[in-house]
């Protein structure tokens, strides 16, 4: 008896969700299988990749990312670089800077870098706030308004600030809203539900539910999108068939393994080599569990992932 | 495909003897029905309601095991297709691959490199457990020369091997240790299925496509060797992810036994010279299907992530990962440096440490036995309180270090009078409830 195929088909299907204008528009999802189960059907869009930079430039980056963009750069001239990198989809611009803990940048200061981005670029943006629940709440709704027109994704809205990060990206702005909630199916549904009650139209929404290292907890992210991808396509839960966007770059290059120095665990070997592969592992396996789109940092890990994403599409 | 409970019980004595252990018939069959308990258990089953039954109740995917002593290893034995279902049993286990086209420095190199990698995380050893000793057809003397070689690195072999001669002389110097022969395909898998089985050792089979795979295993299957590995290692990355994935759902989602065994993913064939990929398809199938994957190297670099993930991913969900309870000095912290507690759940232990690592600051963190809880879950199951944390500091802590400031975590402030009253003589410091925010914290608390 030869091996009888039998594809998994269902009636459901994740959202499409459309970033940017014109030619270098990406849409995000529509997938009716489980990740890069192509032979169950088509995959309707290979998942993207969004290359961070920040309104720090380059303080703290690896070694190989300072010189892929220069000392110096411009955020101009590095939204442009990014948008160039091989294997990149889209170009994330984080304004970690405004974290009142931090640097505390004015609202202004930093809208003037976003207007700088997203002058520069013809590539879809995606801009993600401090993670300071208050200052985003004042930050995003600013962010929709001086990128209008240009159809950008906002991350993020969260429990806390949903209503004025929601309701001025996604309803007055007509931008796309990122939803974020912290590794929990539960969470990321219930975050879905009063963000379209706002007014929000569900394609206009695009989740974070959240991430984490390998190694470090990772095993939550692993069953939470598994799960969501199972609700979406086999029970047709509508309200959890957003396309799901996760971030990388940021987990990964925090952790021990990425910045001890050789100097501390000599047998471990060069950092930037141990971030670059931390990075790696981490993406293609939030990619196995079913995320539409990484944000990633190296260019060497664009360069891989991208080359992954085309050999299993 | 599996019998419910009223099906087994039609078969049983119904006599209720209860030799089983079990109250009843009734009782004992729906244990046998949810897996619970094995049907030979009932001392009154006629041989053909056991061999029918057996059958039908056998694990959807056989436990293959491999190796022999500390080396040994159990893969396969899944249930789920997802870890929240249930939990993944047999880990995945990480090989690397030697070549007889390896001329004698590259190949000593490559066994050298392979032990490099060797570290405790968590309570588990992390290291290189399998090597692949890989046959390019240039001579039988040559290949079994590198055998022996791999041999002698104390980790279980992988002979990848097509030539029938070669893998009988191979398995000539090693088949006690159990290795496996990964060499079966549909021009040669009768002969090769001769020496496995003669030699007692785990066969591999191939094929140029799924098709071709399947047909290969069910033929070895009618053979009456059972005791397999499928390599699903395809010409095409794509196709090794169908290939593998596609085995796995047929076995445990569709009941297909042909494909209930393990699999062999090579990497170091299918994405020969670029690292960076191999590492990115090692994680992609960690999580996907990969009983054993075979890469080119394995640096740390490869390994830190690659356990990681496979650490996580096999954590059985209903038992939460926990480090040992002690005192774990950070940033070069000796008896004067301050004092930390928290949990023993691995993830806040990570989560903790690395922040505290970032502030620069030296200190001890201790953690004391919380049954593997978070905080506040510790706290609410009594498993976090004043007397457990003042016990372990009295018992644990007083005789090794001499500063008297403790920073208890902020979600359970409350504890601080409690902790003061039972710990004369140290001061309790409440520190914030993130972890995130120890940095500034700590910075400020030390400036």
């Amino acid at each position: 008896m030869p091996f009888n195929h039998k594809p998994q088909k269902f009636n459901a299907s994740i959202n499409t969700v459309e970033i940017g204008c014109g030619d270098k528009a990406i849409t995000l999802g529509g997938e009716k299988t489980f990740p890069f189960y192509t032979f169950d059907a088509p995959l309707e869009n290979a998942p993207k990749i969004g290359v961070e930079i920040s309104d720090m430039g380059l303080e703290g980056a690896p070694a190989g990312v300072v010189a892929y963009y220069g000392e110096g750069a411009s955020y101009a001239e590095m939204a442009k670089k990014a948008a160039a990198m091989e294997g990149a989809d889209f170009v994330c611009l984080k304004l970690e800077g405004g974290d009142p803990n931090g640097e505390n940048k004015s609202i202004d200061e930093l809208i003037e870098v976003v207007k700088e981005v997203g002058e520069a670029i013809d590539v879809p943006l995606v801009v993600e706030g401090c993670k300071n629940v208050e200052k985003d709440s004042e930050l995003l709704p600013k962010v929709a308004e001086a990128l209008q027109g240009k159809n950008v994704l906002i991350l993020s809205a969260r429990e806390e600030n949903y209503k004025a990060v929601g309701a001025s990206a996604g309803l007055a702005y007509q931008q796309k809203v990122g939803a974020e909630s912290a590794v929990d199916i539960n969470l990321a549904k219930q975050l879905n539900v009063v963000t379209t009650q706002l007014g929000v139209a569900p394609k206009s929404i695009v989740m974070n539910v959240g991430s984490a290292a390998v190694g470090y907890g990772f095993e939550y992210v692993v069953s939470t999108m598994d799960r969501i991808k199972a609700a979406a396509l086999s029970q047709g839960d509508a309200m959890l068939q957003m396309p799901i966007i996760t971030p990388v770059a940021d987990e990964c290059w925090s952790v021990k393994e990425a910045m001890a120095s050789e100097a501390d665990m000599p047998a471990w070997g060069p950092a930037e080599e141990r971030g670059i592969k931390m990075e790696i592992a981490t993406a293609a396996a939030v990619l196995a569990s079913g995320s539409d789109a990484v944000l990633l940092k190296h260019p060497q890990s664009v360069a891989t992932i991208s080359k992954m994403i085309k050999e299993l599409a | 495909m599996a019998l419910n409970g009223i099906q087994i019980f039609k078969l049983t004595p119904k006599k209720n003897c209860k030799e089983c252990g079990c109250p009843t018939c009734m009782a004992f069959s729906m244990k046998v029905a949810q897996g619970a308990m094995d049907i030979s258990a009932c001392p009154h089953m006629s041989q053909e309601a056991i061999d029918s039954l057996s059958e039908a109740t056998a694990p959807p995917m056989k436990t293959i095991k491999v190796g022999v002593g500390e080396n040994e290893y159990s893969l396969g034995g899944e249930t789920v297709l997802y870890r929240h279902e249930k939990t993944f049993v047999s880990r995945t286990r990480y090989a690397v691959s030697v070549c007889s086209c390896m001329d004698d420095a590259e190949a000593d190199a490559a066994l050298e490199a392979a032990k490099v990698v060797d570290y405790d995380r968590i309570g588990e050893r992390m290291h290189v457990e399998l090597i692949n000793v890989n046959y390019a057809g240039n001579g039988t003397d040559k290949y079994v020369e590198l055998v022996k070689k791999a041999a002698a690195c104390d980790r279980t072999l992988v002979l990848s091997c097509t030539d029938v001669e070669a893998a009988k002389a191979a398995l000539e110097v090693c088949k006690a240790a159990k290795p496996i022969l990964n060499g079966a395909d549909a021009s040669n898998y009768a002969e090769m299925n001769a020496v496995a089985t003669a030699a007692g050792v785990v066969l591999g089979v191939r094929g140029k496509d799924i098709n071709e795979l399947y047909d290969t295993v069910a033929a070895i299957e009618k053979l009456g060797n059972k005791n397999l590995v499928i390599d699903t290692t395809m010409p095409t990355i794509k196709e090794t992810y169908a290939a593998t994935v596609q085995s796995r759902r047929a076995a445990i989602k569709d009941g297909d036994r042909t494909f209930g065994y393990p699999s062999i993913v090579n990497l170091a064939a299918v994405a020969a010279d670029d690292t960076y990929i191999q590492t990115a398809l090692a994680s992609t199938f960690t999580m996907k299907y990969g009983s054993i994957i075979v890469m080119s190297a394995m640096t740390y670099a490869d390994a830190l992530p690659l356990y990681g993930l496979r650490q996580n991913v096999f954590t059985d969900p209903q038992k939460p990962m926990k480090v040992e309870p002690g005192i774990y000095q950070i940033n070069g912290a000796d008896e004067n440096s301050l004092c930390l507690t928290t949990v023993d759940f691995a993830l806040t232990y990570f989560v903790v440490s690395g922040e505290l690592e970032r502030s620069g600051v030296p200190c001890n963190l201790v953690i004391s036995d919380a049954g593997g809880l978070s905080v506040l879950t510790a706290w609410a199951a009594g498993k976090l309180s004043s007397t457990s944390v003042s016990e372990f500091i009295k018992a644990n802590v007083e005789p090794k270090v001499k500063c008297r400031k403790l920073i208890i975590p902020g979600k359970v402030a409350v504890l601080k009078g409690d902790i003061e009253a039972k710990l004369p003589g140290w001061e309790v410091i409440v520190a914030p409830r993130e972890a995130v925010d120890l940095v500034k914290f700590l910075k400020e608390l030390t400036a």
